[in-house]
């Protein structure tokens, strides 16, 4: 594969490693939301999904087709997110109190 | 909603091999945790650089306090100051707990596989500890105690390169000791000593089918470790036939630095 010869493989992980990130933006945890891939239609939990790290954020790839299911990053003092490879995210819903 | 930013400070600090070692956190308004989950943690600089990492909670949701078990790598940006400069009394800035997807807690039951390599071992020894407070509870309270056991039985294959460097090793044998239901197996890549007769390989498939329980089992499985060796566990589990969703990954990158 393209990535491991330029060496992004190295920082291959977890949707898992996205969580805290993610935090800041949304409610629940979305590693347990169960996201569509916009690429080959394969649902997931995101926690499931692969993870490369960057200096400045996340890029969240679907484990079976390699497309870009969501896009997270710290530009400055706002957080940018992308959501154009997910076709669907389904959150588990809190019980009311 | 974000999960706040804490101080934490440290409360004690614990030689756990010769590169690993364990800090014990008091965080204030902690809300509880979950087994298997992480911490980020935030270094500051004098001149405002700010360096985050991602790290596994090692303690027990019934233990007192937040413990982080940090190994030392040479290269890295912050655990070289986890692992050797932290002192009790320090404060240490982190937010969490974080992820719920590679958890496990008794009411997810059993059989629990899990798979670890070098400190990989962090998240999967917060498991084995709930897993002995909460049968330790059941027992107390009068409850089904062998029952319990029965249904959750547990095995631990883990990869470390030396004895010395088994992470928990002393903590492990007793939990195994005193537990019929717990299988410790080690294996130890580069040690040299003749009296290890366990295993010397790395993890592969013919072991993982020799340690782990038959896929009709339907076992839970955790797996953690440098990224390598994670993809190469859950590649073999699957060729084995376990149900790929049953087998859940926390890859550290190759470096390790984190978790």
């Amino acid at each position: 594969m393209q990535r491991e010869a330029d060496g992004t493989d190295a920082l291959r992980l977890d949707g898992n490693a996205a969580a805290g990130i993610l935090s800041e933006i949304f409610v629940p945890d979305l590693t347990t939301a169960r996201a569509t891939c916009a690429g080959c239609g394969a649902t997931r939990e995101m926690g499931a999904l692969l993870v490369y790290a960057h200096g400045m954020g996340m890029v969240v790839r679907c484990p079976g087709c390699d497309a870009v299911v969501l896009v997270v990053a710290r530009a400055g003092p706002r957080l940018w997110l992308d959501l154009t490879g997910a076709r669907r995210i389904v959150v588990p819903a809190v019980p009311p109190a | 909603m974000t999960i706040a930013w804490r101080v934490a400070t440290v409360a004690d600090v614990v030689a756990e091999t010769p590169r690993a070692r364990t800090i014990l956190l008091d965080v204030p308004g902690w809300p509880g945790h979950r087994a298997g989950q992480h911490v980020d943690v935030r270094l500051t600089a004098e001149d405002g650089y700010q360096a985050e990492r991602s790290y596994s909670i090692a303690s027990a949701p019934e233990d007192a306090r937040v413990a982080l078990t940090i190994e030392r790598l040479d290269d890295g940006e912050v655990s070289p100051y986890l692992a050797d400069a932290l002192r009790a009394g320090d404060p240490l800035e982190l937010r969490g707990p974080i992820g719920g997807y590679f958890v496990w807690d008794l009411a997810v039951g059993g059989p629990l596989l899990l798979v670890a390599g070098g400190s990989g071992i962090v998240p999967l020894m917060a498991m084995l500890r709930h897993r002995a407070a909460a049968l330790r509870m059941a027992a107390a309270v009068g409850g089904p105690d062998g029952d319990a056991r029965r249904r959750v039985p547990a095995r631990l294959l883990y990869s470390a390169r030396t004895w010395d460097d088994v992470i928990y090793r002393d903590e492990l044998e007793r939990l195994a000791a005193e537990d019929p239901t717990l299988e410790v197996v080690l294996t130890l890549t580069r040690e040299t000593s003749a009296a290890w007769t366990g295993f010397r390989r790395r993890i592969d498939r013919m072991m993982l089918a020799e340690v782990a329980w038959p896929p009709a089992e339907r076992p839970h499985v955790f797996v953690c470790g440098p990224t390598p060796l994670v993809e190469a566990v859950a590649a073999a589990l699957v060729e084995l036939g376990h149900e790929p969703a049953r087998v859940k990954t926390e890859r550290f990158g190759p470096t390790g630095e984190g978790r």
